[in-house]
């Protein structure tokens, strides 16, 4: 990075979201998932499909597989690791809050600590045609869960 | 009513014998001035939209200020002017494409409202049960999906011409594909993805051994190369202006004469009748049977003047140079490791597509952002194409006359910074 100095490009590619672009975490196939979701850009081409296997209200196996740029593969994969042994309603929180990251706003320090990994993504928020990419895999997750809960009252 | 762009002569004499003065032709573009994040923008985005010359904008300015009315209705002297001034475009297009006669130009948004209209009114009337329409395999979306709605509501056929791994059609394909339901040949003439020149002549007489009318999609032909629909025998061909350093939202439909007297009305509005009573009314005679409601009529003088500056230059020294600059790019680009053009073609322009390593186009496109270097990335509309090379995307870098050797020498030297990034 000598050649080029610190600036906004260094800030969205940081060394957490290239590390899981290379070598994805939990991009695995689940059996009998509890919640699949395919969310799809079809502006961009991007796709990540959410597999969740739960167990007793709690997220036991979290997977996804997909294609598309470095920021929603990144993201999905950061993602599958905060969501583990999470019950749906801290899933949903920590979504909430990472949108609220990426969306603008100004995160308490509980919160920021509280993302771990996914507050790298911060730099995102600079550029405003990615930050959908960022939140490709949340959509996936609230829509799954949307979907889960609406099979479970039928 | 003389242009409403004096400059267009200043720059028609600025073209010195021999040496094509890129520099000059610079000052013309007042938004290359620009600088984005910084730096100073390197603009490799034509083949979506080209940017505009002073004279164009100077056109839609006089025209707004000086003569704004609307065209065809009335007798008072604003919109008289208005009128002259927009079939005077209507003259200037006829005489770009080298069309005979002003009633065979069809004022339209652009390409795909100029298709629709073919797909409509030629479509619905001539296509029908188990009917065959031929297309490439590098058509644009909006090309596709235009003859796939035809095709479902009537019970006809898509065709595809496949194309081989340079991004050439297989013409002996095309000729076993033409048969005795063929109703419709339609063919791009320069692919947006990949740069690739189709023979259209040859498409066109082999469909015409048959009796087949032929489409030819020009939107990224136009700009590039010099267009003979008489030449050509072409059937139909559409553009757009905004590609042709026009504003956007005007373009034209050429048809033959015979063909276009022979079709319905597209849409209907004002302008497109000549009476109107509540048991019958009579279409307009050509052009404006197909032009309902109040035109771009702004849109079309500021083509005008985009044509007339294009003439000041001459296309043919345009392409000369152009195709020199695609030659310098395919060279520095082929010597980065890693990267991988989509699209040789042997006829080619404008185009440079490609991929590198397994690095997403998005993220290409960010970093080249980022030091004011303006690509598409993306499947640039034409899915099938990168299915066809097993690709997601591509980046895509498009020129025009106004590039330079150094916005090539910017764009390898920004693909270098994406890779730094992401090694």
């Amino acid at each position: 990075m000598q050649q080029f100095p610190f600036d906004e490009i260094d800030e969205l590619y940081r060394k957490v979201i290239l590390d899981h672009y290379r070598s994805p975490r939990n991009m695995v196939e689940i059996g009998e998932p509890d919640i699949e979701y395919d969310e799809y850009n079809p502006v961009c081409g991007d796709r990540v499909v959410l597999q969740l296997k739960l167990s007793d209200g709690r997220v036991e196996e979290a997977g996804f597989h997909g294609e598309g740029c470095s920021i929603s593969q990144a993201s999905a994969s950061v993602m599958m690791d905060s969501l583990k042994r999470k019950t749906l309603e801290e899933a949903e929180q920590l979504s909430s809050t990472f949108r609220r990251l990426m969306q603008g706003h100004t995160l308490s320090e509980d919160e920021l600590t509280g993302l771990g990994n996914l507050a790298a993504f911060q730099g995102v928020r600079k550029f405003p045609v990615r930050i959908k990419c960022a939140l490709l895999a949340w959509t996936a997750l609230e829509e799954g869960i949307a979907e889960y809960r609406r099979a479970g009252t039928r | 009513m003389t242009t409403a762009n004096p400059r267009a002569n200043e720059n028609a004499s600025g073209k010195a014998a021999g040496a094509f003065d890129v520099a000059r032709i610079r000052e013309d573009f007042p938004i290359l001035k620009e600088k984005v994040h910084g730096k100073p923008l390197v603009y490799l985005d034509n083949a979506a939209t080209s940017q505009k010359p002073r004279v164009v904008l100077d056109a839609l300015e006089h025209y707004y200020t000086t003569e704004n009315a609307n065209v065809h209705r009335g007798v008072h002297y604003l919109s008289q002017q208005a009128t002259q001034d927009y079939e005077a475009a209507r003259g200037k297009i006829r005489q770009l494409l080298n069309a005979s006669d002003d009633r065979e130009i069809i004022l339209v948004r652009g390409t795909t409202e100029g298709i629709n209209l073919v797909a409509q009114s030629y479509g619905r009337q001539n296509i029908g049960e188990g009917d065959e329409i031929i297309i490439s395999a590098m058509e644009h979306h909006s090309y596709i999906v235009h003859w796939q709605i035809l095709c479902q509501e009537r019970g006809a056929h898509l065709r595809v011409i496949p194309m081989n791994d340079d991004g050439e059609l297989l013409m002996d394909e095309y000729e076993k594909l033409l048969g005795p339901r063929t109703k419709l040949v339609s063919i791009v003439h320069l692919s947006n993805s990949l740069g690739t020149i189709n023979p259209v002549e040859q498409i066109i007489e082999m469909a015409h051994g048959r009796g087949v009318p032929v489409l030819i999609d020009g939107a990224q032909s136009t700009p590039h190369m010099t267009i003979d629909v008489h030449k050509m025998d072409c059937d139909f061909f559409v553009f757009s202006g905004h590609k042709l350093y026009g504003p956007t939202g005007i373009g034209a439909l050429y048809g033959k004469a015979d063909l276009l007297e022979s079709m319905p009305p597209y849409q209907s509005g004002g302008d497109m009748i000549k009476s109107v009573t509540f048991e019958k009314t009579i279409y307009n005679s050509l052009p404006y049977k197909f032009e309902a409601g109040t035109p771009n009529i702004g849109g079309a003088i500021g083509l005008g003047a985009a044509i007339d500056y294009i003439n000041g230059i001459g296309m043919d020294r345009m392409a000369a140079y152009e195709h020199e600059l695609l030659e310098y790019g395919t060279e520095r680009l082929s010597t980065i490791s890693g990267l991988r053009l989509i699209g040789t073609a042997r006829e080619k322009a404008d185009v440079l597509s490609f991929v590198l390593r397994d690095i997403h186009p998005h993220d290409i496109g960010t970093i080249l952002d980022s030091e004011g270097i303006a690509i598409r990335t993306g499947h640039h509309c034409t899915q099938p194409v990168m299915d066809r090379f097993s690709i997601p995307a591509t980046a895509r870098a498009s020129l025009a006359f106004y590039n330079t050797r150094e916005d090539i020498d910017a764009l390898v030297k920004g693909i270098d910074k994406v890779i730094e990034v992401f090694s």
